[in-house]
């Protein structure tokens, strides 16, 4: 091996360029992002910053637990399983008919090759109207029907009922569609109804899935319903929020760690469920 | 007379009725119970009312609601306004889940047990940890850092950086454990030091799955950034909130189609990324 | 000793009574390797052949400090490393060199870091980590893949490679790493027969100029029988322990008996990457 060879240029890195360039590019695009989100860790420094925040967390040891805020904070922790379980339930129903108005799986017209025209339109609507009733966040519906119904625990069940029933539906539909559909084909082929294929075809084949999905999609609403309670759908969230906003660091400490408690017990009872229905 | 003929074998097994739907052992059938019950408990405790919602003043409202919300303003100033908050969301998003990814990966290192004979202290605690960050929800985690950063996009920053260490934390470590292990032995054989064996067996297989999981959850995040407003932590959420308590539902529509194009955005950049570094 | 030093010549290799088991075995099954005695002496190069199961890798791992012995006594340079503290282990650990059946290449790593991480146990964390943003004995690594003729694919990814030519930078990694001792198993499974014999003759040689004690498992006995000392292995015990030129077609055909086709069948490939696992369902 000659010297020569040793230093020619296809022992520099190849990839060095271009990573430098890559690196200065993040820094570029990151620098306007931190000045947009008025990122100045510094602040959290400020005495009086760092004054406030001590005394809220200190406030934070011991939690608050006398008998009469326990139960209150205990009924209130019912009222957010109660929230999300309500609003699960009809989100359930909704997304029932809107799954078997979208789902591929029980069209009679791709039965003898490709859907028929108006079908499929019929399918994109139902799908387009999941696709708006997920993409709208939960909050925003919960905002509207606080304004509409008051404060309270119904805003929260409708506001999950709606989003939810988008998310359901849009999962469904791809279960159903991804599964075995050779028995629902043969029902439909050999002239039952739709539902009836449904029913007898698609439902049992792919219960297990649907029934997991439904079951961790529960949780999920034991954690949104404690969040819309900040604008007032009921439950922990609310309690939450007017302790926060007196400074009532003991109450808040006692909430949170409830939260948190009912959060880890939703987590062993979902994962038992689905392992027991699966 | 001589002894009974055998009775002659039925053509057909004798015919089975089919079990009870409700049989007292099987577990299925008590969770089955146990689900409707609580179902229906939550419908009876909670103090819904339907008679509101459906009331003729509700619907008027409902109506009027809907009839300012498909009429969406266009005035350029409030146009303006709602560019520079989608850009400060978009902004709370892409820092908090950046943020979120380093912490994460570092925490991930003590939240994981590197290989089969790892003693890994440190998981127990730091998993504890990892769960309790993303056990509060985003928006309360706002509520929280408002009392430390003050109002505006700093706290939901800061916010869903927490909430998301949490669950990148956690989904990382998984990754961590679950990478193969060969090459991690092959160097660990030699007396490599287990930090150097993370960097040169670990990560370079496990760096696709990390930047997949982050995209991802950037996805999540810019839905999360959008509402984190609603307690003041800037961005359109922050908008919202104003708009919608002076009922100026022609404003709230344009804020939320901005809120839907942002999502639609940010969903489509995270997929695209995910597709070019997948080959 | 000082770091920059060439690593002091040939391990000293003796084991007494040494009986292993594989980790993954059942309790009830019988130990991979039972009671192997052998002495290999510093800068010696043996080759260990055997029919599979015979307890190959088993004896390779033990040596390599990675199995801790059922019963028995290793030495390292008259050092039992089991009687160690982990900090000195390790620092003994550094001093040897293992070389899997399946070359422990990331798949996305590029060749270049892959070679050089063999140096980790010379290198601190912070080097490590600099090496990693910049490679920094990019002319050693090439120079260690031009003697396996893949000098060209410095700058490639693993995983654009093809089983043998990964076998060959897996190799390669023995040039790159400060060890006394190199252990390799199965090195030539994935190469056909013209590469065999380059690929052994560059790592017997480069063995021999460092002086380093050399210990392979192979499953070609024709490569085996070229070396100077053939170990044969059978259902856990040395069967024969002879100079490569005194192992007959007899010995052989009475060491692979019921296992004749391993002695014309060429050992499996090693295992492709693995593909990256999909994104999980997470909730908000």
């Amino acid at each position: 091996m000659t010297p020569a060879a040793l230093t020619s240029p296809q022992l520099r890195d190849p990839a060095w360029t271009k990573r430098v360039f890559w690196v200065c590019a993040g820094a570029v695009l990151l620098a306007p992002l931190l000045v947009a989100t008025e990122f100045k860790p510094w602040t959290l420094l400020a005495p009086d910053s760092v004054k406030v925040t001590l005394r809220f967390l200190g406030d934070f040891l011991p939690p608050r637990l006398d008998a009469e805020f326990l139960a209150m904070v205990a009924r209130e922790a019912w009222r957010t399983v109660a929230i999300a379980t309500a609003g699960t339930a009809l989100a359930l129903l909704l997304a029932i008919p809107l799954t078997l108005g979208s789902t591929a799986a029980l069209s009679v017209s791709a039965l003898s090759g490709r859907m028929g025209t108006a079908p499929f339109v019929l399918r994109q609507a139902v799908r387009w109207l999941l696709i708006v009733l997920r993409s709208v966040p939960e909050l925003v519906w919960a905002l509207v029907f606080v304004r509409v119904v008051g404060l309270g625990p119904t805003a929260g069940v409708l506001a999950i009922a709606l989003t939810y029933s988008g998310m359901l539906g849009k999962v469904y539909g791809e279960i159903l569609e991804s599964g075995e559909t050779q028995a629902s084909t043969a029902l439909l082929r050999n002239g039952s109804q739709r539902l009836q294929a449904f029913l007898y075809g698609l439902l049992p084949t792919n219960a297990p899935e649907l029934t997991s999905y439904t079951v961790y999609r529960w949780e999920c609403a034991i954690r949104s319903s404690a969040v819309l309670g900040f604008v007032g759908a009921g439950g922990l969230g609310q309690q939450m929020d007017m302790s926060m906003k007196m400074f009532n660091g003991s109450e808040v400490s006692t909430m949170l760690l409830a939260f948190i408690f009912l959060v880890w017990l939703a987590d062993l009872a979902s994962a038992a469920l689905r392992r027991a229905l699966g | 007379m001589s002894g009974a003929q055998p009775r002659p074998q039925a053509a057909n097994v004798p015919f089975k009725a089919p079990p009870p739907i409700f049989h007292a052992r099987c577990a299925a059938c008590w969770i089955v119970l146990a689900v409707i019950g609580l179902t229906v408990a939550s419908f009876a405790s909670l103090d819904l009312q339907w008679a509101k919602f459906f009331s003729v003043e509700a619907m008027q409202r409902m109506g009027r609601f809907l009839g300012e919300l498909v009429s969406p303003s266009t005035d350029p100033k409030f146009i303006a306004k709602l560019a520079t908050a989608s850009l400060e969301t978009l902004a709370m998003s892409a820092v908090g889940t950046l943020i979120a990814a380093i912490f994460g990966l570092l925490l991930a290192l003590p939240a994981s047990r590197g290989h089969a004979g790892d003693r890994a202290l440190m998981r127990a605690p730091t998993r504890l940890l990892l769960n309790a960050l993303r056990s509060i929800p985003e928006l309360v985690w706002a509520a929280l850092l408002i009392i430390s950063a003050g109002l505006g996009p700093f706290a939901g920053t800061l916010a869903l950086a927490m909430h998301t260490t949490g669950v990148l934390g956690r989904l990382f470590a998984e990754a961590i454990e679950n990478a193969p292990p060969a090459p991690g032995f092959a160097l660990r054989a030699q007396g490599v030091s287990d930090g150097s064996v993370f960097l040169y067996a670990t990560l370079p297989q496990i760096v696709p799955q990390l930047v997949s999981y982050t995209l991802y959850r950037w996805e999540n995040n810019i839905r999360a950034a959008a509402v984190l407003g609603v307690v003041g932590a800037g961005g359109l959420g922050q908008m919202l909130m104003f708009h919608m308590g002076l009922f100026q539902m022609s404003e709230t529509s344009s804020i939320l189609i901005a809120m839907l194009m942002l999502v639609a955005l940010v969903d489509f950049g995270s997929y695209m990324l995910r597709r070019s570094l997948a080959r | 000793m000082n770091s920059d030093e060439r690593p002091a010549p040939g391990m000293r290799i003796e084991l007494d009574s040494l009986s292993a088991r594989h980790p993954a075995a059942s309790t009830g099954a019988p130990a991979a390797l039972r009671a192997a005695s052998l002495t290999v002496a510093p800068g010696e190069q043996v080759a260990v052949i055997g029919p599979s199961g015979a307890g190959k890798t088993t004896l390779l791992h033990a040596l390599a400090c990675a199995l801790r012995p059922a019963s028995g006594t290793l030495r390292l340079d008259t050092i039992d490393p089991w009687s160690l503290p982990v900090r000195e282990l390790q620092r003994l650990r550094g001093r040897l060199f293992l070389a899997p059946q399946t070359p422990p290449l990331p798949p996305r790593q590029r060749v270049v870091t892959s070679i050089l991480a063999a140096r980790l146990p010379r290198l601190s964390l912070w080097r490590s980590l600099r090496a990693l943003v910049y490679p920094d004995d990019i002319a050693g690594a090439y120079q260690a893949l031009t003697r396996f003729d893949l000098a060209d694919k410095l700058w490639d990814r693993v995983d654009r490679l093809s089983g043998g030519e990964r076998q060959r930078v897996g190799l390669a990694r023995a040039l790159m790493a400060p060890a006394s001792l190199w252990l390799v198993d199965e090195p030539l499974s994935a190469l056909d027969p013209t590469r065999s014999r380059q690929a052994i003759d560059t790592l017997t040689q480069a063995a021999r100029e460092r002086g380093a004690t050399l210990v392979a498992s192979l499953h070609q006995t024709d490569v085996a029988t070229r070396f100077a000392r053939v170990i044969g292995l059978r259902e856990g015990t040395v069967a024969f322990d002879l100079p490569g030129h005194e192992v007959t077609r007899p010995r052989l055909a009475q060491l692979y008996a019921q296992h004749e086709h391993e002695l014309v069948a060429t050992a499996p490939e090693p295992a492709a990457p693995l593909p990256v696992p999909s994104v999980a369902t997470v909730c908000r």
